[in-house]
């Protein structure tokens, strides 16, 4: 009785293996068309307008209100110990070393993400890819690599411009709703906050730039060529770029601490 | 034609804020000080104690930040810490009898390394070494001190309590 589940067990663990084995191997294949892919620079800038000029108004929205929230609770939270002059700092490194670089990266897995894979996924169903592959030109090289790299060049200056966005929104609620000094809210953040930090953050976002392109680019390329397997590529994408970003980010804090 | 120029123009200004962003970030947000990293002359002084003196510690006159720690390490000729000082160019008259101390900014405060002026002629120039220098404040010995000499005043008290009532 229990053979079948035990098949079943046993191949799935196969799939996933598979899977991971492929992921390696088109990021190997990514990493080297890289300094040829570079060369077209056209094709790049394309793409890092639609991963990076397109997502900026949400990537601003977001982080001015996110650090209005850090702002707001940690004013509450640090009023409880009598120290709310530290609120600039603790606004400055939570966003430097951990939101931004996170919820960029989710953020653009949402709205870029999918805009990647679901266009490479319509190319695939359309026969749009197999059409280029008869003319020669190699898809990967014309169509993967700029959107690959657009979405890694794109990653950490959109990090770098969420956190820069919620420093000033902590400091909106924080200094002029709350009434915390602003003098003693900008000094304590410059005397804790290392250029470390920022390099941490900055280190981050590259690669989870990396990791969100990389998901998108291959499940959009590798969809089944129906509506259906676009909208499941679609889907996979966010799934496992978010999974994916939370488990690095722990792999990396860890590291980098 | 004009959409690739309009699509050019976007990018360009997204990378500039970008870039625009993380160099706010480096330089506003952190204490970093860029075009120091060269000039500025440096000083030694040895400690017994540098409790939790760290490298980018101000150095400062009355409160004046007039450069940086640069090192800490232990010295085994002496076995002392040995603290590196690289003090602004501008301030470059200190006499060569000051002495250095580690104090502590506030109660919870960062350490740094104050500098108290002498009043010799002549003055410390690169590479110097300060000779008066005063210990960090390490608390728990401060507090085992003060426990300790509370019971030595404690227990002939009690003595001489004991002696009147037999």
């Amino acid at each position: 009785m229990p053979a079948p589940i035990v098949r079943e067990l046993i191949e799935s663990t196969l799939d996933a293996l598979r899977a991971l084995g492929a992921y390696a191997l088109f990021a190997v294949r990514l990493a080297a068309e890289t300094p040829r892919a570079l060369l077209r620079f056209g094709l790049v800038v394309e793409q890092v307008h639609n991963a990076g000029a397109l997502s900026l108004v949400i990537i601003m929205l977001s982080g001015l209100f996110v650090g209005m929230v850090l702002g707001l609770q940690g004013f509450d939270l640090l009023q409880r110990f009598g120290s709310e002059e530290s609120l600039g700092t603790a606004a400055a490194l939570g966003l430097l070393k951990e939101l931004g670089p996170v919820i960029t990266a989710l953020l653009f897995a949402g709205r870029a993400g999918t805009a990647l894979a679901s266009e490479l996924g319509l190319m695939r169903a359309t026969d749009q890819l197999a059409a280029m592959e008869m003319m020669a030109v190699d898809p990967v090289r014309r169509v993967v690599m700029p959107r690959f790299l657009g979405g890694v060049i794109a990653m950490p200056l959109l990090a770098a411009i969420f956190s820069m966005i919620g420093i000033y929104g902590a400091q909106l609620v924080g200094v002029q709703l709350m009434g915390v000094d602003a003098g003693q809210f900008w000094s304590q953040m410059r005397d804790v906050v290392e250029f470390d930090d920022v390099i941490e953050g900055a280190l981050k976002s590259v690669v989870f730039g990396v990791a969100c392109s990389l998901v998108a680019v291959y499940e959009g390329y590798h969809s089944v060529p129906t509506a259906e397997g676009v909208g499941r590529a679609t889907t996979r994408t966010v799934v496992i770029s978010s999974v994916s970003v939370l488990l690095l980010d722990y792999m990396l804090t860890a590291v980098m601490i | 034609m004009r959409q690739t120029r309009a699509i050019e123009l976007g990018t360009g200004l997204f990378v500039l804020l970008g870039f625009a962003a993380l160099f706010f970030l480096v330089t506003q947000i952190t204490n970093r000080e860029f075009g120091l990293g060269g000039d500025g002359y440096r000083l030694t002084a040895t400690f017994e104690q540098v409790g939790g003196l760290k490298p980018g510690a101000p150095v400062s006159m009355s409160g004046v930040t007039i450069g940086r720690v640069e090192s800490i390490e232990y010295d085994f000729n002496e076995y002392r810490a040995r603290v590196t000082l690289r003090i602004n160019p501008s301030y470059d008259r200190i006499p060569d009898d000051s002495d250095a101390g580690i104090l502590t900014a506030g109660l919870l405060g960062g350490q740094y390394l104050g500098i108290g002026p002498g009043s010799s002629e002549t003055f410390l120039a690169d590479g110097d070494q300060i000779q008066f220098t005063q210990s960090a404040i390490v608390l728990e010995n401060l507090i085992s001190k003060f426990l300790f000499s509370r019971a030595g005043e404690q227990q002939p008290a009690e003595g001489s309590a004991e002696e009147d009532t037999q």
